[in-house]
């Protein structure tokens, strides 16, 4: 599974993990106070400006991670054409600025990084979630989630080889079915090797 | 102790590949996926308290940064994205439809169909209607035009969550934490 860090190094990578998402914080903060198209405007450009020093492969990356905004930024133009309306620009502009500054932090730090965020965070709930606990929880979801699609292919492969239909949504009892399994061994290895405590 | 972890986990992943379930896309962009569905078997399945620590967990590592949300989206734009509202939202169904089936002691089939409904459609759908309001400028009837296309879907998926914790209770019995 790849994470949505980018491959290309930048120098933010090298930020520390922390500030950037403080700085990000601030930065969202002040992007949802302002109102004026001019300062909104200039908020956009200066993040644009932040995303290009990192190069131009790197922009284009960004560029594409913001596909999904397509539908809602067409549906809001078109709103705004429609009742003649000017104020769909900066609604655009906050959204969009928003993502690619999110997106930014994403793409320049690491995931082992951020799982260090999460558990730096978690540490408060030591006495309900002790952080090995919270660690394994990481790890066995990231391991699960081939092994469910490797169970779903098999079982979608028993299908067809039975049925010239299509395997839809009947192979998702059988896969559940056998995830539980795994699961169950999953457990009953772990406490074979001493559990949790 | 150790299978709570794994199940919880095992749910976890479990709405991250049915995200991975090809979406059907409809006019106003919100996909129609199965991940959905994952949230709700989470809260009929686990119960309340585990159905949402594997929800949190699933959102612990999508806003870390894998692109576990339908459509391959993940990262911390997701959060300022018009979807946000679904995202915070999951959590709280998964809760809620969990606290409804540990507490509503009638046959499990139409006791999970009326929960992932409750929670899976009508809680989530207010919580993300909210959210993409606040993030598109829009007043609430407008923002639920965007949400409306997708309820037919929303309405098959819980009852399909009915039907597989039906089959999961007698199935797997063990597995099924929101009643043991």
């Amino acid at each position: 599974m790849l994470a949505l860090t980018s491959p290309i190094q930048t120098y933010a990578h090298r930020l520390p993990t922390g500030l950037k998402l403080a700085l990000l914080c601030g930065f969202t903060i002040v992007l949802f106070a302002l109102k004026s198209p001019v300062s909104l405007t200039l908020a956009a450009f200066t993040l644009a400006a932040l995303i290009a020093t990192a190069g131009p492969q790197f922009a284009h990356a960004s560029l594409k991670m913001l596909r999904p905004l397509i539908p809602f930024i067409l549906i809001v133009a078109l709103w705004h054409v429609i009742t003649q309306d000017p104020g769909g620009a900066p609604i655009l502009l906050r959204m969009i600025t928003a993502v690619a500054a999110a997106n930014f932090v994403t793409m320049t730090t690491r995931l082992s990084d951020m799982i260090a965020v999460i558990e730096a965070l978690a540490r408060p709930l030591k006495p309900i979630l002790p952080p090995k606990t919270l660690a394994l929880a990481i790890a066995l979801t990231i391991r699960f989630t081939p092994t469910l699609l490797i169970r779903a292919d098999q079982i979608a492969e028993g299908w067809r080889a039975r049925s010239p239909k299509r395997p839809g949504w009947r192979i998702l009892l059988p896969s559940t079915l056998a995830a539980l399994d795994d699961a169950d061994r999953a457990a009953e290895a772990l406490r074979a090797r001493g559990g949790l405590g | 102790m150790e299978k709570h972890l794994t199940h919880i986990a095992l749910f976890a992943a479990l709405i991250a590949v049915l995200g991975l379930v090809p979406k059907i896309d409809l006019a106003s962009g919100v996909p129609i996926t199965a991940q959905s569905l994952g949230i709700m078997l989470c809260g009929t399945v686990l119960g309340a308290k585990r159905g949402a620590l594997a929800v949190l967990l699933f959102l612990a590592l999508t806003l870390a940064g894998l692109p576990l949300l339908s459509g391959g989206r993940g990262g911390l734009g997701v959060l300022a994205s018009p979807t946000s509202g679904y995202v915070i939202g999951f959590p709280i169904a998964a809760f809620v439809t969990g606290m409804i089936v540990e507490n509503w002691r009638a046959p499990i089939l139409p006791v999970a169909i009326i929960a992932a409904f409750l929670g899976g459609l009508v809680l989530l759908n207010t919580i993300g209607i909210l959210g993409m309001a606040y993030v598109l400028d829009k007043n609430l009837a407008e923002a639920s035009l965007l949400a409306l296309p997708f309820l037919i879907g929303d309405l098959i998926k819980s009852v399909l969550a009915g039907f597989i914790t039906q089959a999961i209770a007698r199935m797997r019995p063990d597995a099924l934490l929101s009643r043991s």
